[in-house]
């Protein structure tokens, strides 16, 4: 049976469009995903968090708070602190949690969207569509994300009804991390770490009144107050926009570039 | 023509389809072996589906480790098809004539094999169809789904086109004595041919135009798996060239298991008399141009790297990582992987005295084991690298890593074998075409067999 070559270009030329009509209709979302979920208004708040490390002493207090709101295991510390020795031989703690970075490099990776953006510019993740590849931690500078390898531990109760802003209880397979508390802010509620840190070390920031305040209630004018206190932002250069302050008073360089 | 086929002992129409016939005493047994191994692969995939991925060795520090090894060392073992089948037509190599059944064979078990482990790596394959429902563009295990996918497509057409006129011969020739399945299996997929002209010179076309189309497509695969790596900014993986190195590296291994591969059918069916020492030589070139390619990859990797040592400090840059690899924690891998990936087997493929058929076959056994080993130093160092203040991350694959690796690693021969059960093991069609149309050492005299 012969087919003739313009039966066979008509075919291909069809294949090729069918193909282009599906890879437009797979891909909903542009490269960086945004989903609004959370706030009525939207866009009313654009999160972010300062820590100051002067104040900081490593007791880890803002650990243990997360993992008991979210119901984590021991090994998903959400936010970790590190102890980094200075170049003096004296030891600093850092607190690192979810960067929630303008250009996440975890987001841009995500094959299926489960880590999306939503508008207050938080980064979350749909436990629901996670595929559990576990390309986001492989691209995450910050070893900020945590893979549920068992079934993770069950809220007592009747509380079942996770969702990206409270990821409770999470989903075996699939990935955690941060969420800034999104659903305490919500509510107009501190983040657990905030509430916790009983150094006053952590502050929540929001970007659009330019306000950043700590549980103790200390207020000041975030960008008067990162100016003052040449406040950085950890691995910049890697060009992922973070969304966490560091103040540094020891003199170490937690390897910073160029500062002035 | 229904009676059963009748020819000399040397014609290589009988060889051809001798295991179709008769497997041989070892066919069984190992058959069975390997089968025991798949099965035990089977069964720690289960645990694993039940319990979830803690049942490997992986951790939020490695989050990767032996099955994305696996993946892209696989599927880098398919790449032989790929070179000798579609390189070898597209500059008319008559050699390639006896080999080019079992290299494609090879190519379809290994892609196949090795496209099944980022499914096994994921931790919820169940919601595999997310990537087709909320598949992104811009991610690279996206681009990984369609290239690979793409990439099987044009391999299966690739082996199935020259086997159209291989099946008619089978239907034609191998009578009662093939059984009732076979029978019907020729019928159907010899599609009708007659081997007329017409058919001839549609199927020689429409075969230029997969192995030109299979080209560009497999460079594509390796290097959307290199990006899988180079799109992060990890240690090590945070390099614009690993498109390029890993399309080599799987052109290196790939040959090197085409090698193994042939000797090891040629052994069994005693196919000497058609793929000889100088297959071996021929194919023993590739090896030695693909490995110092790779060679020179690695090297330059490695000095730019170590030119600039970057932050040396706190864990960023490459500059830890290569310390490790070369003299730290990592160097028994790595120079193991140097010397017995490439400073042997280019030694044995280049010197007069070790250019032989043993000689060839270890430098390729060699390269294959090496490769899986370099593949794993790419995915498990980069990840063990602090990326923040803290110390190396550890990874020991379990049981249930290794079960799997290992019954992937049993079940190519296994699917070959019993491929060799169905179809020719020498592609009879190519053989004709190409003595009929180049020159006639491509199909050789009965003059002894060799010594292997």
């Amino acid at each position: 049976m012969a087919v003739s070559r313009r039966d066979l270009l008509k075919g291909l030329g069809g294949l090729a469009g069918l193909l282009f009509a599906g890879a437009v209709g797979v891909s909903r979302f542009p490269l960086t995903v945004t989903r609004g979920q959370t706030s009525r208004k939207k866009a009313d708040r654009q999160w972010g968090m300062v820590v100051d490390l002067r104040r900081c002493d490593g007791c880890k207090e803002c650990t243990g708070a997360c993992q008991v709101t979210h119901y984590l295991s021991n090994d998903q510390e959400w936010i970790k602190v590190y102890e980094v020795e200075t170049e003096n031989g004296g030891t600093v703690f850092m607190p690192r949690l979810c960067m929630h970075c303008e250009e996440a490099p975890c987001l841009k990776v995500c094959p299926t969207a489960a880590t999306f953006k939503n508008d207050q510019g938080l980064i979350l993740i749909d436990q629901d569509i996670c595929i559990g590849c576990r390309i986001c931690m492989a691209a995450c500078p910050y070893e900020a994300r945590y893979f549920n390898w068992w079934d993770p531990p069950k809220p007592p109760g009747v509380f079942d009804n996770p969702m990206p802003e409270f990821p409770v209880p999470q989903q075996r397979g699939t990935v955690g991390k941060c969420v800034l508390c999104v659903h305490y802010t919500n509510k107009g509620r501190l983040p657990a770490c905030v509430d916790a840190c009983r150094m006053d070390a952590i502050y929540i920031a929001d970007l659009t009144t330019g306000v950043m305040t700590n549980r103790s209630g200390e207020t000041y004018q975030l960008r008067q107050y990162l100016q003052e206190n040449d406040a950085f932002r950890y691995k910049e250069e890697l060009n992922t926009s973070p969304r966490v302050w560091y103040v540094t008073g020891h003199g170490q360089s937690l390897d910073r570039k160029s500062q002035g | 023509m229904d009676r059963p086929f009748e020819a000399e002992a040397h014609d290589f129409r009988a060889a051809a389809v001798a295991p179709i016939l008769q497997p041989g005493p070892m066919f069984w047994p190992l058959a069975l072996f390997l089968s025991l191994v798949v099965l035990a692969g089977a069964a720690a995939m289960f645990q694993q589906l039940v319990f979830g991925l803690g049942v490997t060795g992986l951790n939020n520090r490695v989050s990767w480790g032996f099955y994305i090894s696996d993946m892209v060392f696989f599927i880098g073992l398919s790449y032989g098809g790929a070179v000798t089948s579609a390189i070898l037509r597209l500059t008319n190599a008559p050699w390639r004539a006896p080999m080019v059944r079992i290299a494609e064979a090879t190519a379809l078990v290994t892609l196949l094999i090795g496209s099944l482990f980022p499914i096994i790596d994921l931790g919820r394959p169940d919601r595999m169809l997310n990537l087709l429902l909320h598949g992104q563009v811009g991610s690279p295990v996206l681009w990984d789904v369609v290239a690979v996918n793409t990439y099987m497509v044009a391999t299966v057409i690739f082996l199935f086109l020259p086997l159209i006129p291989d099946m008619a011969f089978c239907r034609d020739h191998l009578g009662p004595a093939a059984g009732r399945v076979r029978r019907l299996l020729y019928d159907r997929l010899s599609l009708g041919w007659r081997g007329s002209p017409g058919e001839k010179n549609i199927l020689e076309r429409n075969m230029t135009v997969v192995a030109v189309v299979i080209i560009p497509l497999a460079v594509s695969v390796h290097s959307v798996l290199a990006w899988l790596f180079g799109m992060t900014v990890r240690p090590g993986w945070n390099s614009t060239m690993y498109a390029p190195y890993f399309v080599v590296g799987a052109l290196f291994s790939g040959v090197a298991a085409v090698i193994v591969i042939l000797a090891a059918f040629r052994k069994a069916y005693r196919l000497e008399a058609f793929i000889t020492e100088q297959h071996f030589k021929y194919l023993a070139n590739m090896l030695l141009a693909l490995g110092m390619v790779y060679a020179y990859f690695l090297f330059a990797e490695v000095l730019t790297e170590g030119y600039k040592m970057e932050g040396m400090s706190l864990s960023e840059g490459s500059g830890p990582l290569l310390e490790e690899m070369l003299l730290g924690r990592y160097a028994l891998l790595f120079w193991g992987f140097v010397a017995g990936g490439l400073a042997i087997p280019i030694a044995l493929t280049s010197l007069p005295l070790t250019r032989h058929v043993p000689g060839i076959v270890t430098a390729a056994t060699l390269v294959v084991v090496a490769m899986w080993l370099k593949r794993f130093l790419i995915v498990v160092p980069s990840m063990a690298t602090p990326m923040m203040p803290v110390d190396w991350g550890a990874y020991w694959p379990s049981r249930v890593e290794i079960a799997i690796t290992l019954a992937a690693a049993a079940a190519v021969p296994l699917l070959l074998m019993f491929f060799f059960r169905f179809f020719p093991i020498i592609s009879i069609y190519e053989m004709e075409e190409i003595a009929e149309h180049e020159e006639p050492e491509a199909v050789p005299e009965p003059a002894g067999v060799a010594a292997w």
